[in-house]
């Protein structure tokens, strides 16, 4: 799925500080100078242990969060000072979201599941339709369209959610632990499809903290007390195109 | 997206969550249904009430005055009018003479006697005896035949016109016109049959009267009695004229010393309306309160239930703001729940309201005016978005990031 061109980073984040108040007494310091650029079709891992600051670093990128100081440039444009409305729009346009626990709306079937971004968007109902339809074929789910949540198993699931990520074509695709809540081989083909989205041109960006996720991403950013202590390019990359092709 | 889409959007999430929770909607909904159901059926009775006594009210004529010994409604002590002197049957002649804002004066005395017809009879009717300006000078029509002729009514003839009540009970065949009834056993022919009145003020009405000429009166039932003497007013614009010019006359005719008081009463309908006008009112406020309260009791029940609702699906508020939707699209998607819930609630309590007021309508007039139906609905639309504000605005509110971490 691609988007327009810029020749700029579609990540651009100097000196990012965040620090949460505790009641008063305690202050966190999640972040606390955090400098970062990422630029288009990059497929990037975030790692570290706990503590690191690496779900804080995934909001601020995510534009769930403003960072506390520091400036963050998503496709060159300042966010760290936008408010609430104007972070909303983005996150519908620009960014897709998967998380660890699929966050799909029970209720709603698929078709319905991945069009949710459109609706926000103000698309019509028949185009929003045929788009979240061609998605999921994508995916390869189109024979599932509506059946709810509960009648897919994890890793359709999960491909659901990647499809209602990809469906408004955004810059990039934030990943928060995609495959934790599924068995290996299932784990396996969410990474195949990630790897299939990012030679498609997208901007992948995944956080995690199993080294084996992190080594099918290209370069790998690790983070710890709210630093960057790493980052560079992955040294023994696991893809499945150079599997298979062996 | 523009609001019109954004309500679309969610009323189309409200139902399905409505939907998805049907007991729990029905049970919420019940507040609003009997509240609506209350005040419904509140205003009907009232706006019934009203329509009544305007009916009734109507019986005694608009520009028909009434010149008696007491007041229909009295703030002043029983003690000091009850010794107050009879009027008598010739004031009238001298009314007519004097006044110039009237164009027919009647006197009038009544008794109660036993009708009979056949084998039918009436225990308690009303015999009025009077002139042949009667039916000028009060609120009654005929709905067939005349009233009494002025030779009839200077000779004293034994003719009668008779209401409709009369009819109803002595005459179940035939047509009244013509016929002989016995008036306390003395015979007097029918030659006039007045229209129905009903209203709520049946004993003054002309529903269980027979008329019948003074003199015939005088003759069968004696003289010494209380007369009230009717008078039409020529012209409705004219009322407060023509009630002073009575007064005057009539103070000459008793012989009053300047500075004293009236010692009878000219009486007309609008003393009823603007007696009854505020009693209504108070009934009114009251009872709309009273049942306004039941309805208020639905609204919380309904807010209640939404913070539930908002708290329940904390996570879902999370996944949908981290897709995309603005403040105000959760709002939206909130408001319009608690709206859906009200409305459908008020809709139900006026649907439910229609059986019932023929239920109350056996005891109390009522009436379903189309304002009611229109304001209940209005009023169920308001306490929605009301009961619903707070919820949706903390659902509004909640941060993105905690909301989803939520389980």
């Amino acid at each position: 799925m691609q988007k327009k061109d810029y020749p700029m980073n579609v990540i651009e984040l100097k000196n990012i500080v965040k620090t949460y108040d505790m009641g008063g007494v305690e202050e966190v310091h999640a972040l606390r100078d955090v400098s970062v650029s990422i630029g288009k079709n990059e497929y990037v891992a975030i790692m570290g242990p706990s503590g690191s600051g690496k779900s804080t670093l995934m909001n601020v990128i995510g534009c769930l969060d403003t960072p506390t100081s520091g400036l963050y440039l998503f496709n060159g444009v300042n966010v760290s000072e936008m408010d609430d409305n104007e972070l909303a729009k983005i996150r519908n346009k620009e960014i897709g979201f998967v998380f660890q626990t699929f966050n799909l709306l029970p209720r709603s079937d698929a078709l319905h599941n991945v069009e949710l971004p459109l609706i926000y968007a103000g698309v019509s109902a028949s185009e929003r339709k045929i788009r979240a339809q061609e998605v999921l074929n994508h995916v390869q789910l189109g024979d599932r369209i509506h059946h709810k949540p509960n009648e897919l198993s994890g890793g359709q699931r999960q491909r659901v959610a990647v499809a209602r990520a990809l469906v408004t074509r955004p810059s990039i695709i934030l990943a928060d632990e995609p495959t934790g809540n599924l068995d290996s081989k299932t784990g396996e083909e969410i990474m195949i499809l990630f790897e299939e989205l990012h030679r498609q041109g997208n901007t992948i960006i995944v956080v995690t903290h199993e080294p084996d996720i992190a080594e099918h991403a290209i370069r790998v950013i690790r983070l710890r007390d709210g630093l960057v202590e790493q980052d560079e390019l992955v040294s023994k990359r696991r893809t499945y195109t150079a599997a298979l092709a062996s | 997206m523009h609001f019109f889409q954004e309500l679309k959007e969610g009323l189309a999430i409200s139902f399905r969550a409505l939907r998805s929770n049907v007991m729990r909607s029905i049970l919420t909904m019940l507040g609003i249904v009997i509240g609506i159901l209350s005040v419904t059926l509140m205003a009907m009775a009232i706006e019934g009430i009203n329509r009544a006594f305007d009916k009734s009210a109507a019986a005694f004529g608009t520009e028909v005055m009434y010149i008696q010994k007491f007041p229909w409604v009295s703030n002043d002590d029983w003690a000091t009018i009850r010794n107050r002197r009879n009027l008598e049957v010739h004031y009238a002649a001298r009314i007519e003479r004097q006044a110039t804002f009237v164009d027919a004066v009647a006197p009038a005395v009544s008794t109660v006697r036993r009708l009979t017809y056949g084998d039918n009879s009436v225990e308690s009717a009303f015999i009025t005896g009077t002139t042949h300006q009667y039916i000028m000078a009060s609120g009654g029509t005929l709905a067939d035949g005349r009233f009494l002729s002025a030779e009839e009514s200077a000779g004293g003839r034994a003719v009668c016109a008779i209401g409709a009540s009369v009819v109803e009970n002595l005459f179940t065949h035939d047509d009244p016109i013509g016929k002989s009834i016995r008036v306390a056993g003395y015979p007097y022919t029918v030659i006039g049959v007045f229209d129905k009145q009903g209203g709520l003020f049946g004993q003054f009405t002309t529903d269980n009267r027979v008329f019948i000429p003074l003199e015939s009166f005088q003759t069968h039932f004696g003289g010494r009695r209380d007369v009230t003497i009717q008078v039409h007013v020529t012209n409705k614009n004219q009322m407060e004229d023509a009630k002073l010019e009575l007064e005057g006359i009539m103070r000459q005719i008793r012989n009053l010393a300047p500075g004293k008081a009236n010692d009878f009463n000219v009486n007309q309908q609008e003393i009823l309306t603007e007696t009854f006008g505020p009693i209504s009112a108070t009934i009114a406020v009251i009872g709309l309160f009273i049942t306004g309260l039941s309805l208020f009791v639905g609204g919380i029940g309904i807010m209640n239930i939404m913070f539930v609702s908002v708290s329940e699906r904390t996570k879902e508020i999370g996944i949908r703001k981290a897709i995309g939707a603005k403040r105000r699209t959760i709002m939206m998607q909130f408001l319009s729940e608690a709206s859906a819930l009200c409305l459908i609630g008020g809709l139900v309590g006026l649907i439910l309201a229609i059986p019932l007021s023929m239920i109350i309508n056996q005891f109390l007039p009522t009436a379903i005016p189309i304002s009611v139906v229109i304001i209940s609905i209005v009023i169920s639309l308001v306490v929605g978005v009301v009961s619903g504000f707070l919820p949706a605005y903390r659902a509004a509110k909640m941060d993105p990031v905690e909301a989803l971490r939520y389980e």
